[in-house]
């Protein structure tokens, strides 16, 4: 071997992978040095969609900052929304209506869906398999609908508000969702069906991208990729927030923390969150869907068109804003790539003095390098797609 | 309330060097630590065997413009295995914002305090590659400082020597 690296002059070279390579999700650059096809040495640089999140946050009243929430992660918007709200509600000390929580619960997992089938379409797809690409796209499109029905938009969901959410449930939501969700289910069955046994998907997926418990805990890896490597850790299961402590379900686990059990824990995961729907739709109360506090909500559009009391009201919560008392809040959430928190620092003014979110994927991105060094260029692409970066989610 | 095993155990090892802060809307332990004694916290939180801390959740920084000292390094810690969650929190004066870096106990750490260094210009003492992370190496200034002002423009930057083909 050593002879006919002699003899075909190979010699390490430094390639720059991205910021728009096709296979990367989303604007990030790999710099990697390789010797022929292996890799040395990979250094992920960031930052090519900062955007100032926080500095907006700290500059917007405490509602304003709802829709900033939407764009951090773009595929799966009502959790990042539901995570925030809740965080400062922690500080207001309110606790939501039944109706309201159930409703979050649906919206979050609404939203984890079409994550999970954005994330393992498209990384099908970049190994080559673009039917299960079109699958999961008829999926996500099915669900997004859905979602456009329950508030209006697509991927800028905005759903939540400060002590509630913004709408209840459309007419004729839970028959649409039922027949939705069977469909999903069968895309998701027929996706299995292609790839999970297929030659060339399980042999690039199976032994590559490795990352065990142990570095995932030190890196802060949360999410699909910590539970393929069999740790016992989800958001919704170590501190049950909304209603999750009343719904039956699993948190699949994988073994090897490689890039196929971060595909099966995720496909897993998506049969969970059918059935964590099935039980919100079947359990769901009647009753109202935000706190009555004229301080934190905003009162209903008719109130507002049809009296004063309604429009100073109105009027006072959106210029003024709320004022959250002094101190400091840590809230996490189970995003759809794993822990998303916010830690917010109340001064006691209208605007967060502070407002920061700790995102999933940067720490998954941090531990790339890990992951890669010592592989082949073309495990890249398999090991990045089950990352899943998120731009906006990383950079903020 | 009843203290928990984290203040317990740190409120022995450390005594006086640690001040426990009440958190009431989130109920987290917190924890006020001097900057020289934050590894050693840390590195004690790691190691002892009923804490074991091992998920290192998150890094960030806090700026209080009007006293001082200014800076507040704020760490959070959780425990898989025992389930429990601190925050620590260690102020960093104006005119020598340095801190010592726990990479060495959390290697995840490296990002957070660069992203830190970048907000922030808080220096993090033995870090292996202290750069910015988000922006751009030309750019003046550490934008999530509260006198750095939200519609200040940079001029554009020429490209980079290392930017012009392959290096």
């Amino acid at each position: 071997m050593k002879d006919l690296t002699k003899e075909l002059h190979t010699q390490c070279m430094t390639m720059q992978m991205g910021p728009s390579h096709p296979a990367m999700h989303g604007t990030v650059k790999l710099l990697i040095d390789i010797d022929g096809e292996d890799i040395h040495t990979v250094i992920p640089e960031v930052g090519y969609l900062h955007r100032g999140f926080e500095k907006m946050c700290e500059n917007s009243t405490y509602h304003q900052v709802i829709p900033y929430t939407d764009r951090l992660n773009y595929v799966s918007p009502f959790i990042n929304n539901v995570g925030y709200v809740m965080a400062v509600e922690k500080m207001l000390g309110i606790e939501t209506p039944e109706r309201c929580q159930y409703l979050r619960v649906l919206a979050s997992e609404i939203s984890r869906l079409t994550d999970h089938l954005t994330c393992v379409g498209a990384s099908a797809m970049e190994l080559a398999a673009f039917t299960a690409m079109l699958y999961a796209i008829q999926g996500r499109e099915w669900l997004w609908e859905l979602i456009e029905s329950l508030c209006g938009a697509r991927l800028t969901t905005t759903y939540t508000r400060i002590g509630g959410v913004a709408y209840d449930l459309p007419e004729g939501f839970r028959p649409q969702t039922r027949k939705i969700l069977d469909k999903v289910q069968s895309l998701i069955d027929d996706m299995r069906g292609l790839l999970e046994k297929n030659r060339i998907f399980y042999d690039r997926m199976r032994g590559t991208g490795v990352l065990n418990a142990e570095d995932c805990l030190a890196y802060g890896v949360t999410g699909p990729c910590l539970r393929a490597a069999g740790v016992y850790y989800d958001v919704r299961k170590a501190m049950p927030y909304l209603v999750y402590d009343r719904l039956d379900f699993e948190v699949p686990l994988g073994k090897a923390g490689d890039n196929y059990d971060k595909f099966m824990v995720r496909v897993f995961e998506m049969e969970q969150s059918i059935r964590i729907i099935d039980q919100v739709l079947a359990q769901m109360p009647e009753g109202p869907i935000a706190v009555d506090d004229p301080k934190v909500t905003l009162p209903p559009k008719e109130k507002v068109y049809n009296s004063i009391e309604g429009l100073v009201h109105h009027f006072n919560i959106i210029i003024k804003g709320i004022r959250p008392p002094k101190g400091e809040v840590y809230f996490a959430v189970e995003g759809g790539n794993g822990e998303l928190g916010f830690y917010i620092v109340s001064d006691g003014s209208e605007k967060p003095w502070k407002c920061r979110c700790r995102p999933p994927c940067f720490p998954i991105v941090e531990a790339m390098p890990k992951m890669l060094e010592g592989a082949m260029i073309a495990d890249i692409i398999p090991t990045f797609g089950m990352v899943n970066m998120i731009g906006g989610e990383m950079d903020r | 309330m009843a203290e928990s095993i984290t203040i317990r155990k740190l409120k022995e090892r450390f005594g006086d060097r640690i001040k426990v802060v009440p958190s009431p809307f989130d109920g987290m332990d917190t924890v006020a630590v001097k900057r020289g004694d934050i590894a050693d916290v840390c590195r004690f939180l790691r190691r002892e065997e009923d804490l074991d801390y091992d998920l290192f959740r998150d890094l960030t920084c806090v700026d209080y413009i009007n006293e001082t000292p200014r800076f507040e390094v704020v760490y959070h810690l959780y425990s898989i295995s025992h389930a429990h969650a601190v925050r620590l929190k260690a102020r960093v004066p104006e005119e020598d914002p340095t801190i010592d870096t726990i990479s060495g106990i959390w290697v995840g750490a490296n990002w957070f305090e660069r992203e830190a260094y970048d907000m922030y210009g808080v220096k993090f003492n033995g870090h292996p590659d202290l750069r910015r992370l988000l922006l751009y190496p030309e750019f003046v200034g550490h934008p999530l400082r509260k006198d750095y002002p939200i519609d200040k423009e940079q001029p554009l930057v020429q490209l980079r020597e290392e930017m012009k083909g392959v290096r």
